[in-house]
């Protein structure tokens, strides 16, 4: 990844902001001296300095050719066709590559968000023929011949899609750094339940974190649009 | 993140032959993410099992339910026939991780998945599962760290449906480089006294092909409990899964399996006794939820976690009670 390096000590530095502004640590009756694992990682001081890579998966000189007729790709660049929001892309990926980098590097989708990049908080949240994953724990080698989909592809023809409309209306969003992820978790929920509860929303985004707390926004934007009955209708391409 | 080859395989014969040294199985890839970018594992190749048929089938046949190690946690927690018969693995994969990790998520990555202690995922600390000298959750920073058998080792055990399955007493099949086996889940599992660099008996190049649990008997049933932090997402403090096998208010026989106690999955075996032959009820529940936190060895900063767990076995005891056929 060409701007690893780079996205990452973004993302670091990111990251040590939250924790600075985080007043959100659990804190559970008896459970006062307990750390969050933010704060414990911020308090190692830890750098990218020591690695003890795990003594079973040390790097082993492996011979070039693969097993047995399995077929073998990279670890060098690979040219892939990846299915996005209904349209054949081709782009080269090394196979360490993560779908949410391809998308936001290669493609220039940069509606898909990274925050946590560790499948924690689903601001990253696309879907894969119609099924809601984490883009940045999916390698894009798992994304080939399947239909993926992004918040880009959910409106259709410059109009919303209507859980977009609905989160608009209910002013779902406060910093929007969750909101794609939010939107994506609502939309698939509605594709697959066209008619949900308020307890079905909360479980359809009970992996979605909100730093900002608009949750309530987000349950209300969501059945709202279902009451508007946006499920199988939706405009999303690709899935 | 080092970089890697990615190799795609169409049968199990293939996967196990693609298994050279510096490969590892790809399942969701979930875990595997999550070390590589932590730099904690550095493979030469990564052996995805996606595209090889028949390891994600869920079917009840022959010796009882039947499992491919692909099945997703999202698919076993909504299957029809998980739901019913097999209640505590269906609970247990439904209230793991996230919906999008769920969705993503295998059964047999899950029970292979590495632990969660924090001195072992982060890169700074060479923990003895990293071949160095020390435990550093000892007088280190171990509220969600073991209340059991910590000695050694005081990382907990991170998977939700071993706790589980390890109830519904699961076997798994194994194809490698030799003869396919098969192993009770039961001595899958290796304790840090044995080798704290692992915490299973998979062998290299071997590959789970199966898990087999078998038919519950008549009157019987089982349940999986977890508390967590929060209510929405979270890793539990306690998990416990129980089978009660019942002759009508009488527990003819129970296994009561903690989970996030120890290195390992907990059989509170004590408990158990304490149940056998006697009427199913709150004193007795609460009787054996005594009983399966005696002797546990808290940390500094854990003892809460002992209560916990006393009152998850009991509820968990009741509920499998709740949920007999
Ligand atoms: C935010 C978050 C929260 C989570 N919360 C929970 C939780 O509450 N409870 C819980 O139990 N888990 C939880 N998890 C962990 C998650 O469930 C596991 O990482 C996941 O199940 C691993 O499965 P996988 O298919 O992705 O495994 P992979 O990452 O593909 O593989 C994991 C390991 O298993 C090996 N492997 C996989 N399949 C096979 C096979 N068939 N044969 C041989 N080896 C194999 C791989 O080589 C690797 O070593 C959480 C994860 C995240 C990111
Ligand atoms: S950025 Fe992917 S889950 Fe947080
Ligand atoms: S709106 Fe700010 S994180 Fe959700």
């Amino acid at each position: 990844m060409s701007n690893d390096g780079q996205n990452h000590a973004d993302r670091r530095s990111l990251r040590e902001k939250d924790d600075d502004e985080d007043g959100s640590d659990v804190a559970l009756p008896g459970a006062s001296l307990r750390l969050s694992r933010r704060r414990f990682l911020a308090g190692t001081g830890l750098t990218a300095a020591t690695t003890a890579v795990l003594e079973a998966c040390k790097p082993a000189a492996v011979g070039g050719a693969g097993g047995k007729g399995a077929e073998v790709a990279g670890p060098g660049q690979v040219p892939v066709t990846l299915q996005v929001n209904g349209k054949e892309r081709t782009v080269s990926l090394e196979p360490r590559a993560t779908l949410a980098e391809v998308l936001r590097t290669d493609l220039g989708m940069t509606g898909t968000k990274v925050v946590c990049d560790r499948g924690a908080c689903s601001a990253c949240t696309v879907w894969l023929d119609g099924t809601p994953v984490c883009s940045c724990m999916t390698f894009a080698m798992d994304a080939v011949g399947r239909a993926i989909t992004t918040v880009e592809g959910l409106s259709s023809g410059g109009a919303l899609h209507p859980v977009q409309q609905a989160f608009v209306e209910h002013d779902a969003a406060q910093c929007g750094f969750c909101t794609p992820g939010m939107v994506m978790s609502c939309a698939a929920l509605l594709q697959r339940n066209p008619r949900p509860t308020l307890d079905d929303v909360r479980t359809a985004t009970s992996g979605n974190l909100c730093r900002c707390g608009t949750y309530p926004k987000v349950f209300e934007a969501t059945l709202a649009a279902a009451r508007r009955g946006s499920g199988g209708s939706s405009g999303a391409k690709g899935s | 993140m080092n970089r890697f080859a990615w190799v795609t395989p169409s049968t199990i014969e293939e996967a196990v032959g693609a298994l050279e040294p510096g490969a590892l199985v790809k399942a969701g890839g979930i875990d595997l993410m999550d070390l590589l970018k932590e730099g904690l594992i550095a493979p030469q190749r990564l052996v995805n099992l996606r595209a090889v048929e028949g390891l994600d089938r869920i079917e009840e046949k022959d010796e009882g339910l039947h499992v491919g190690p692909l099945v997703t946690l999202a698919r076993l927690a909504a299957n029809p026939i998980v739901q019913g018969r097999y209640r505590a693995l269906a609970d247990a994969a439904g209230h793991a991780a996230t919906p999008q990790i769920r969705n993503v998520a295998t059964v047999g990555g899950n029970l292979l998945q590495r632990p969660r202690c924090w001195y072992f995922r982060s890169e700074a600390f060479v923990c003895k599962k990293k071949g160095g000298g020390r435990c550093y959750a000892h007088g280190g920073e171990n509220a969600y760290h073991a209340i059991m058998n910590n000695k050694t080792c005081a990382a907990v055990h991170p998977s939700a449906t071993a706790t589980a399955l390890l109830a519904l007493g699961a076997k798994l099949r194994i194809a490698g480089p030799t003869d396919a086996r098969e192993v009770p889940l039961e001595t899958f599992f290796v304790a840090p006294e044995v080798d704290v660099m692992r915490e299973n008996a998979l062998g290299a190049g071997e590959i789970i092909t199966e898990i087999v649990i078998p038919y519950p008997p008549s009157e019987a049933g089982s349940a999986y409990l977890k508390q967590g932090e929060k209510e929405s997402f979270d890793w539990p403090l306690a998990e416990v899964a129980v089978l009660l096998e019942r002759d009508g208010n009488r527990c003819k026989r129970a296994i009561i399996v903690l989970g996030a106690a120890g290195p390992v999955p907990v059989r509170a075996r004590t408990a158990e006794a304490a149940l056998a032959d006697k009427v199913i009820d709150d004193a007795t529940a609460r009787a054996a939820a005594k009983a399966a936190v005696q002797g546990a060895t808290p940390l500094e900063q854990n003892a809460y976690k002992v209560t916990i767990f006393e009152a998850i076995v009991r509820r968990t005891i009741l509920a499998a009670r709740g949920n007999t056929a």
